[in-house]
This record gives C-alpha cells, sequence and structure tokens, in this order.
C-alpha cells in the first residue's frame, strides 16, 4: 500500500530539551562523535488508490495545517515513500 | 445569573475545578461536551487544564480542532470572553485565537510550584478585579508551558500590553519575556499557563503569609469575567 512520508522538526533557533537530554546520554556512553541531537517527527500517511501529485500536495497542506504548528515546527519533507525505505 | 461554561474534552483534569471556581465566583457553571455543536447560550467560555487526547500530536492541537471549537472560536470572535487554563491555553494558541505556541520546559521536567506572578494588564475581561502590577500567586504545572514566539510577535504583544500575567522571582519554563499569560487584541481572550482555579478557597489553596493555604488570588480571574459582563 503506497504511502506518503511527512516529517517535521523543531525550529531550529528553539531550544530541544528532548534532543538535548538525548545528547546528554550520548556523551555519558562515550560516543563522543556528535556534538548534538534534535528530535523530530515522522508521519506515515497511508494512502488506499495511487500517490498522485494532487494528493502530495494535500499532504503539504495537512503537514502545514495540522500535523506541524509552524509557530514551533518545520516541515522538512512531504513524500511519496521509497522502496528502499519500505524494505530497510 | 451568569452562565459560563466549561468545556470538557477527553483527557481534561481540571474541568472540575474550574466549574467550581465559576460557582465561588458567583455565576453558574454549565457543562459543555467537546464533541458537541452547541455553546448552550454561556456568557463566557473556559477551556481547562489537562492533557487533552493524551496530548498527542502536540499539547492541545487535536482539541483545538474539536467540533465545538468552531462554535468557540465564533463567539470569541464575537467578543464572549474565552479563558484558557495551561492546556487550555496550549488550545487557543492552536486555534490561532492566540499568537505564538508553547514548548517543553527548558530544562526538560515537568513542574509543579506556587508560583509568583504580576498582573501587567488589568483591561481584560479576566483581570479587570486586579490592581495593575500588583502581585499574585497561585499554582502552576505543567511539562510543556515555554512560550514561544518570533521577535515580530513577541515586539506587538509588550507594545500593544497583550501581556497579562508575567512570572516573577522563578520562569518556571523558560517563556520568551517571562510570559505566563497573554490576551488578543480586544482583550476578551486571554490564555495563561499557571492555574488560577486552584486559588479559589481558602483551606485549597497555596500558602500565603496569613495561613497554610489560604491563598484565593485565583478567584477574581473568574469575578472579572462576570465584571466585564455586567459592563458589557
Amino acid at each position: 500500500m503506497p504511502v506518503i512520508v511527512v516529517e517535521v522538526m523543531p525550529k531550529a533557533e528553539l531550544l530541544d530539551p528532548q534532543g538535548k537530554a538525548v545528547a546528554g546520554a550520548l556523551n555519558r556512553l562515550g560516543r563522543s562523535a556528535y556534538s548534538g541531537v534534535r528530535v523530530g517527527k515522522r508521519f506515515e500517511l497511508h494512502v488506499d488508490g495511487e500517490v498522485t501529485d494532487a494528493l502530495l500536495a494535500e499532504a503539504r497542506e495537512i503537514a502545514e495545517t495540522l500535523l506541524a504548528n509552524l509557530v514551533i515546527e518545520d516541515v522538512v519533507s512531504v513524500h511519496e515513500l521509497r522502496d528502499a525505505e519500505a524494505l530497510a | 445569573m451568569t452562565r459560563v461554561g466549561v468545556v470538557t474534552f477527553p483527557g481534561s483534569l481540571d474541568d472540575g475545578d474550574a466549574r467550581r471556581a465559576v460557582r465561588l465566583a458567583g455565576a453558574e457553571p454549565v457543562r459543555l461536551w467537546h464533541g458537541d455543536h452547541d455553546l448552550q447560550g454561556v456568557d463566557a467560555v473556559v477551556l481547562p487544564g489537562g492533557f487533552s487526547y493524551g496530548d498527542y500530536l502536540r499539547c492541545g492541537a487535536i482539541a483545538a480542532r474539536s467540533p465545538l471549537m468552531t462554535e468557540v472560536v465564533a463567539a470569541a470572535e464575537q467578543g464572549t470572553p474565552v479563558l484558557g487554563i495551561c492546556n487550555g491555553f496550549q488550545m487557543l494558541t492552536e486555534a490561532h485565537l492566540l499568537p505564538g505556541g508553547l514548548v517543553r520546559n527548558d530544562h526538560g521536567a515537568f513542574v509543579c510550584r506556587d508560583q509568583r506572578l504580576r498582573v501587567e494588564q488589568t483591561g481584560t475581561a479576566w483581570t479587570n478585579a486586579f490592581e495593575t502590577g500588583e502581585e499574585i500567586v497561585i499554582p502552576l504545572k505543567n511539562g510543556e508551558g515555554g512560550y514561544v514566539a518570533d521577535a515580530e510577535t513577541l515586539a506587538r504583544l509588550e507594545g500593544e500590553g497583550r501581556v497579562v500575567f508575567r512570572y516573577l522571582e522563578v520562569d518556571p519554563n523558560g517563556s520568551a519575556n517571562h510570559i505566563a499569560g497573554i490576551a488578543n487584541e480586544r482583550g476578551n481572550v486571554v490564555g495563561l499557563m499557571p492555574h488560577p482555579e486552584h486559588a479559589v478557597e481558602a483551606g485549597f489553596g497555596p500558602d500565603t503569609p496569613a495561613a497554610m493555604r489560604s491563598g484565593i488570588d485565583g478567584l477574581r480571574v473568574f469575578r472579572s469575567a462576570l465584571e466585564a459582563l455586567l459592563a458589557a
């Protein structure tokens, strides 16, 4: 079944306490290569039929009005799930 | 008698306390259900605290799109007093009745304390019973109470006197400009993170120098709405 993926991240200028906590854990585990972590969201919209351009446009509109709050978040990607992703 | 509706959403926690506050302030509390399209002719609306819809998606996001909110937004735009407390404040920003948004506390933890505030603006439907600059103490309890808005919005809120409550002594959640509550342009819609409905009856409020749990500073928030409606 086709899937549209929507990815949302907290705005870059906002402090991300969740990411900060994860970064702290990495540091304590001795994983020192990472200077920071930010935590976002991924939505998978399952589609009954074919993923058309019109449907992708609608998904973007849904992303910007419901799935994300553009005051505090950015929609970074709206795309159809690729096969490689599906297998992973 | 003035009738004040308190909306119950799935996951609301403080709707009972809000109805009690309305009653103690001298009005008739009316239970409203989020799934209806009927405000039952109430004179004012309170969106209570809690974790509506489990705070799934974002705090207040799904509640802000529930059926009754269509009527709440329309009433607010007509000038009906609307108060959003904590989760209710989050709903008001998600419904675009108030600008900005609320994010996870900067220190990452849930915080519960008796919070000192300054009443910055007494020209709103929910603060006219206070003195400008008055300091009050009411409980605060949240995990996502950090107020954020872009620089332009903050400047406009400050310039137009729409910062209604400001944190004193401690900023419990890392809010921009220590903002605890704001109003819309007209002053009929107010949202705040602290809980006035938990400081309305001696014996059940915050401690004061006079006696344990005797703080009732929150009561005047609800009395203000009655005053505003009588004056209208």
